[in-house]
């Protein structure tokens, strides 16, 4: 079982946050395949926060096919996602040390290096990955 | 769309005093409505209408299918907590159970205790030694024990600490999730909406000024920054506030169409500068 948590400060949509929760604790395998998500009563009494807020993000997770509902039990896993292995963390953090070192050295500081990420995280394709 | 609460050039005065006037009003059934607008918009006045304690001097108001304050079946329709949160200071919390036992035909008993211990309130304890959040739980035990269609409630949590707050509305969203009740609550906190509410109405000078989903109003609003310009935007795009400096233009825009002008900065709202923005502007905004 996971607990939500909800920042006000947030950008993300509240409904949108929960997905988001979900699918991190999923990569992570904090949540696996047979596993219960909390009930809709029970997320709303903790963060005071609106049923359908929490139905539509539940709705959404089964449109994916990650979860399923159980009418009168609950809502529960039924597929995962790829995990993110911590082998592949070590190379990526130290290419990105060495990238945030050149990036300083080129003259950009906190703000310009977070500008420069965020566009080109957004307007590049996801397919480059090859 | 069902409506729960549907009014129509409602009005009411007070002496030359107009607290009311052309309110005309949809609240949709089975959501959770919020009420905003500054002091003395008529938020306390409408809801007093609907709960039918006090009748309108002009124009219509139903309720649930009904009309205030036409008798017993429509009082048991409707909960009511009003500002304050309101209890009998001499009365104990079993008395308060006992008296809405007697008053309510649809009383659910095994409720109301459940909650009074679930709260850890002593049954013996007199209502005028409870705490501003005791209180206000107690007021909301006996206005959703005797399960109404609609609950209206009058700045619940206006009184209270932020933990007392934020378990008041979890109470009551865990309520809502199990019955699917109808609310229509006001508040000046409007994060606290953003949270809780499906809807939202904003009331000024006794008039409805904006009301809509909270989802879409945030998805429907954007804020526009960019070299100044007062040309007209392109159809489709209205200007909910505008200010001017010698060499920038901020726009707060309404739209159900993406911004593809390359000269605007483009950031989305919270609620509060959204709820602020129509407060301080004259016409009439209905999105459905």
């Amino acid at each position: 079982m996971i607990e939500f948590q909800l920042s006000s400060r947030s950008a993300v949509s509240p409904y949108q946050q929960l997905v988001q929760q979900v699918r991190h604790a999923l990569r992570l395998r904090v949540l696996r395949p047979g596993d219960q998500l909390p009930k809709v009563k029970d997320v709303v009494a903790r963060l005071a926060i609106n049923p359908n807020t929490v139905l539509k993000a539940y709705r959404e997770l089964e449109h994916d096919g990650l979860v399923a509902a159980r009418p009168g039990v609950g809502t529960f896993v039924v597929a995962t996602l790829p995990g993110v292995s911590l082998a592949a963390l070590g190379p990526l953090s130290h290419e990105l040390r060495q990238w945030l070192a050149k990036a300083r050295r080129a003259g950009l500081d906190e703000e310009g290096i977070e500008a420069l990420f965020m566009t080109t995280f957004r307007t590049a394709p996801e397919e480059d990955t090859a | 769309m069902t409506t729960v609460l549907s009014a129509q050039d409602l009005g009411r005065r007070y002496g030359r005093h107009r607290a009311l006037a052309g309110c005309t009003l949809d609240v949709p059934a089975g959501q959770v409505t919020g009420l905003v607008g500054p002091n003395g918009a008529g938020k306390t006045t409408l809801l007093t209408i609907a709960a039918g304690i006090l009748p309108p001097s002009e124009g219509r108001i139903e309720v649930c299918g009904g009309v205030p304050g036409s008798g017993p079946a429509q009082l048991a329709k409707v909960g009511f907590v009003a500002q304050d949160t309101p209890v009998y200071a001499g009365l104990t919390v079993a008395e308060h159970l006992r008296m809405g036992a007697r008053l309510n035909p649809g009383w659910d008993e095994a409720m109301a205790r459940k909650r009074i211990e679930h709260l850890g309130l002593d049954p013996a304890q007199r209502a005028g030694k409870l705490s501003g959040g005791q209180r206000a739980q107690l007021a909301l035990t006996i206005a959703i024990a005797k399960h109404p269609e609609l609950l209206l409630l009058d700045e619940p949590v206006a009184a209270l600490d932020p933990l007392a707050r934020r378990e008041f509305l979890g109470d009551l969203m865990q309520f809502v999730a199990e019955y699917g009740t109808s609310v229509v609550l006001s508040s000046h906190l409007i994060t606290d909406l953003e949270r809780v509410c499906d809807e939202l109405v904003v009331l000024v000078g006794g008039q409805v000024r904006l009301a809509g989903e909270v989802e879409r109003l945030l998805a429907t609003h954007h804020r526009l920054t960019g070299p100044r310009r007062e040309a007209p935007l392109p159809p489709g795009q209205h200007v909910v506030s505008a200010s001017h400096t010698e060499r920038q233009t901020t726009l707060l825009v309404r739209t159900e169409t993406p911004i593809i002008d390359p000269q605007w900065t483009v950031d989305s709202l919270g609620l509060e500068d959204l709820v602020l923005a129509y407060l301080s502007r004259p016409a009439l905004e209905v999105l459905r």
